[in-house]
């Protein structure tokens, strides 16, 4: 780890007031995000796992600032973003990009796929006319997408294809982070391993860092450096990954290492007879 | 298994006609279900399993579809069946649950009322007898403080317990079979595991026997006794938990054995990947339709491999691949 984290975010809070009767406030609020501390390094994979509503999606969004931070601190390079006009941002923006879960609602159906992937480099000035033409077709190989198919729409393509097209659009920008929301959720097993693969040779390529965000932490395993659990908006641990998964220490943790089914019938037999059940 | 099979399904094949042409769903699927056993149907989107499901339910009947193809069920002949024979078997000898709980529960009654009227549907029997039987079932599932609860409505539930008020009202009249589609696939894992939990329990205390859908092969094998492995229509492979588990004939099994992540084991760099994407079933390869993607395709892919026991000491262990058994033994990962 380099001396000043990629990311670094201190004490983020995200509430969401609580509306009730007709008009206005109850005083409460939801504490989708209560006080969040997190560091990636440059090049590193830290995977946020949790449960449905325990704040990672709501995370992300207040990272790129899509949300606005009712508290705390958002630092990328060393840059504070928290409060920074949509204009200040924008030029960060190119060096932190998302991709989504549901590769069928997050592509424009009424684009075609070169306008989808070269739309990033074309908002940020960075390539036009053949060279933009040209670079499109370079990330669609890149991804694993046939060059030629850059006039089609995203209908056109399989699930994993367009979870590959949402990938070469992060990538367009030649961004530093990528935050990546349950990318493989929706993808079949196959597919799923593919999605995985691809993300780590690029990583290896281009010194990536991802926030890998998911709810199955088997997967979260796989592909991160350190892991971070998220519960109730906050972060009951954090460390490596083979220490958070072999050795974890919060109850919840434990909890949810547990649940994971064990593809292995002689270890779940093994462990169903230990748990008594 | 012991005596009969409940159910046994033979070359069942279920074909849609749709604007852009004949999609064979599903096609010479095998199946059979002992009492008190719990098969596995594994298999990603598209390869046919809630289809073959389905259709054991009765509910791909229509205009542009054809069903062929035997399915009996305790003695009833499925596929030739009149609707109202159906009507008889569906909700009563044989149930079936689905992923999402929310939609199949009428949002403006309350639960218990849903289990009554759906008990009164198939037996005479009293209102506050069939009451009393919903509470016990609510009760049997794990909902806590029943009595009240069944005058909750379902979207006062979580999605677990909506999941478990699905599995009471499957269980109200007492069916030997249990379809289950997905159950879980839509809960958080830890309450996934909570269901399976329930599942297993309700197999083995009273011997319901259950087919089990799922695209998640570790989740079967925390519960199943056989596993069918379904790709593209077919199933490609079939046997014990363990025989899929620890002796794998079929190159796409071996693939998605292999592209599982392990919470438990030290992480490889690279997952073990199956190239490419599934066929369309508007228009599938011809023979073994994994053959595209196969790494060890050869000159007699071409032809379709029949569903068969191919090792001489394990003669419920079924596979649809030409290879070998020797190479199979060499290559499995």
């Amino acid at each position: 780890m380099s001396d000043t984290p990629l990311l670094d975010v201190r004490g983020l809070v995200k509430h969401f007031p609580v509306r009730s009767g007709l008009f206005g406030h109850s005083g409460d609020a939801v504490r989708a995000i209560d006080g969040v501390d997190l560091q990636i390094a440059p090049g590193e994979t830290l995977g946020l796992v949790g449960e449905s509503g325990s704040g990672k999606s709501t995370l992300c969004r207040a990272v790129l600032q899509l949300v606005e931070p009712s508290d705390g601190s958002v630092r990328f390079e060393g840059e504070e973003l928290v409060g920074l006009r949509q204009r200040e941002l924008r030029p960060l923006r190119r060096q932190m990009q998302m991709i989504f879960q549901d590769p069928y609602a997050s592509l424009n159906p009424r684009k075609r796929v070169d306008v989808i992937v070269g739309g990033p480099l074309k908002l940020h000035g960075l390539a036009s006319g053949a060279e933009l033409r040209r670079q499109v077709q370079e990330l669609l190989a890149r991804v694993g997408l046939a060059p030629e198919h850059h006039t089609r729409y995203p209908h056109e393509f399989s699930g994993g294809q367009r979870q590959r097209i949402g990938i070469a659009r992060a990538l367009a920008t030649r961004p530093k982070l990528i935050l990546a929301d349950e990318p493989v959720s929706a993808l079949d097993v196959s597919i799923r391993a593919q999605i995985v693969n691809l993300l780590a040779d690029l990583q290896d390529e281009f010194g990536l860092a991802y926030l890998f965000v998911a709810h199955d932490i088997g997967v979260v395993r796989h592909v991160s450096d350190r892991i971070a659990v998220m519960h109730d908006g906050k972060i009951v641990e954090q460390g490596s990954a083979d220490q958070v998964c072999e050795r974890p220490r919060d109850p919840y943790t434990r909890k949810l290492i547990e649940a994971v089914p064990v593809p292995d019938p002689r270890e779940a037999r093994e462990r169903r007879t230990a748990a008594g059940r | 298994m012991s005596g009969n099979p409940l159910l046994e399904v033979s070359d069942l094949a279920v074909s849609f006609n749709t604007e852009e042409g004949l999609v064979q769903a599903v096609d010479d699927v095998d199946l059979q279900v002992g009492p008190g056993e719990v098969l596995a149907v594994v298999g990603e989107s598209g390869s046919g399993k809630s289809v073959t499901a389905m259709t054991l339910m009765g509910l791909t009947r229509g205009p542009n579809t054809t069903i062929a193809g035997r399915a009996s069920f305790e003695g009833v002949e499925l596929v030739a069946a009149s609707d109202e024979e159906l009507r008889g078997i569906r909700g009563n000898r044989m149930s079936m649950i689905f992923q999402d709980p929310m939609s199949s529960l009428d949002p403006v009654y309350r639960v218990g009322e849903q289990i009554v009227e759906q008990i009164r549907a198939h037996r005479d029997v009293p209102k506050d007898e069939a009451r009393r039987r919903a509470i016990e079932l609510l009760d049997a599932v794990g909902i806590p403080d029943a009595t009240t609860r069944a005058d909750s409505y379902p979207h006062e539930f979580s999605g677990g317990m909506r999941q478990r008020v699905m599995i009471a009202m499957a269980l109200s009249l007492e069916p030997s079979l249990l379809i289950a589609d997905e159950p879980t696939t839509a809960l958080d894992v830890t309450i996934q595991a909570q269901v399976v939990d329930l599942l297993r329990q309700l197999n083995q205390s009273r011997g319901l026997s259950i087919v089990l859908i799922s695209h998640d092969i570790g989740l079967v094998a925390e519960v199943a006794d056989r596993v069918a492995v379904m790709y593209a229509g077919r199933i490609v492979e079939q046997g014990s938990l363990d025989e899929i588990f620890y002796d794998p004939q079929h190159p796409y099994t071996w693939g998605l054995l292999g592209s599982l992540t392990r919470i438990d084991r030290p992480r490889p760099r690279r997952l073990l990947q199956i190239p490419g994407a599934p066929p369309s079933l508007l228009s599938p390869p011809q023979g073994c339709h994994f053959r595209p993607r196969c790494p060890h395709a050869f000159e007699r892919c071409p032809q379709t491999p029949g569903l068969e026991a191919r090792l001489p000491q394990a003669p419920r262990h079924l596979d649809r691949c030409w290879l070998e058994s020797e190479a199979k033994q060499e290559l499995q990962p």
